[in-house]
């Protein structure tokens, strides 16, 4: 297990990664986009539970890995790189895709 | 729709220069609900054709000062946010915030437990609203700060880190400076890895809560070696800071 609550293929896939040089270095997480998924949920989601619909691994929005040097954001799977969620903003809308997502648990409060 | 996630119009009320390339910026709230140690804001910025570009930034201060925060922004050569706050903005303007953001990143003394901070260079800031939270409140617990810059002029809030740990035994604070080091230097002189982090984590024992902020090459390092260290998983919250950010 990793901090995220995943398993690794093992230390040697992470060193991998840790050490893949400046293109790793522009990859944030949720809590970077926390501001405009709120704006959309209605509520804070960083510490919502989501599981990715192509590995199955459940991770925090906080914990996704977040992409946004793009038109729009993307949050993948910090397990296996899977796209769950896609935030783009238009003038008239946000768009919310979701089909990466298999759920996304909201605990009654 | 819930406070937070309006936008509304702040005043900057002040400007501080924290290093060469890092600022301050104090910004006056009107209804500002109050924040959690560790959360953000969004900042809008609206050009007159109606473009508009926004950020998230780390809030540096601590809850107990009311209606105002800081912001902590280092300037960004091609970042058109960061260089906007360095270059134009003054005392005086007002620009559109969003918050307080995000409830996972987050940490007030009622959690319990004690407290492990990681920090990379602009990373700090968040925890930094941690540990002036901390020094407010009556027997704080125990916390222990790791932070790496690249060069001693670069140690962003290196006069007021040195002045909390010097009043206040159960605050530690152990610096490593990865590109030059001034003569005598006493501190680290290498990237964070486990053996500095097992160093520092020891002393705090069980119930330990870590949050480390910075490039997300140094968070994974870091989150990593503390997994190995034997913190649990759930103890361990990360936020990743890159150029992005901007």
């Amino acid at each position: 297990m990793n901090a995220n609550g995943v398993v690794n293929q093992g230390d040697d896939a992470m060193a991998d990664r840790v050490g893949s040089g400046p293109a790793e270095d522009h990859v944030l997480d949720g809590n970077a986009l926390a501001g405009r998924l709120a704006a959309v949920f209605g509520a804070d989601v960083t510490a919502t539970p989501g599981q990715c619909a192509h590995c199955g691994t459940v991770t925090v929005v906080g914990e996704l890995r977040a992409y946004v040097r793009a038109p729009g954001a993307v949050l993948r799977c910090p397990a296996c790189g899977g796209v769950v969620l896609r935030i783009v903003e238009t003038p008239e809308a946000t768009i919310v895709d979701a089909r990466g997502a298999a759920q996304l648990r909201f605990e009654r409060r | 729709m819930p406070d937070s996630i309006s936008w509304r119009l702040a005043t900057v009320a002040a400007l501080r220069d924290e290093t060469p390339t890092v600022r301050t910026f104090t910004l006056r709230i009107p209804g500002w609900p109050g924040h959690r140690p560790g959360q953000h804001v969004d900042i809008r910025l609206t050009a007159e054709d109606g473009y508009s570009v926004e950020r998230s930034y780390s809030i540096g201060s601590e809850p107990e000062r009311a209606g105002e925060i800081d912001l902590t922004v280092e300037r960004i050569a091609e970042g058109e946010v960061s260089s906007f706050l360095h270059d134009v903005v003054v005392a005086g303007d007002r620009i559109e915030v969003r918050g307080p953001i995000g409830g996972y990143f987050a940490w007030d003394a009622g959690l319990g437990g004690s407290l492990f901070l990681v920090a990379g260079g602009s990373g700090v800031v968040p925890l930094m609203a941690m540990l002036r939270h901390r020094a407010r409140v009556p027997s704080p617990p125990s916390a222990s700060l790791i932070f790496s810059s690249r060069q001693y002029e670069d140690i962003i809030y290196r006069d007021e880190l040195e002045l909390l740990a010097a009043r206040d035994d159960r605050l530690r604070i152990a610096h490593t400076l990865t590109r030059s080091q001034p003569s005598g230097w006493t501190g680290y002189t290498r990237r964070i890895d486990q053996a500095m982090l097992g160093e520092a984590v020891a002393p705090l024992g069980n119930g330990v809560r870590a949050f480390i902020c910075g490039p997300t090459a140094l968070v994974e390092t870091a989150a990593n070696a503390l997994l190995r260290l034997g913190l649990p998983a759930d103890r361990i919250r990360t936020e990743r800071f890159g150029p992005t950010g901007t």
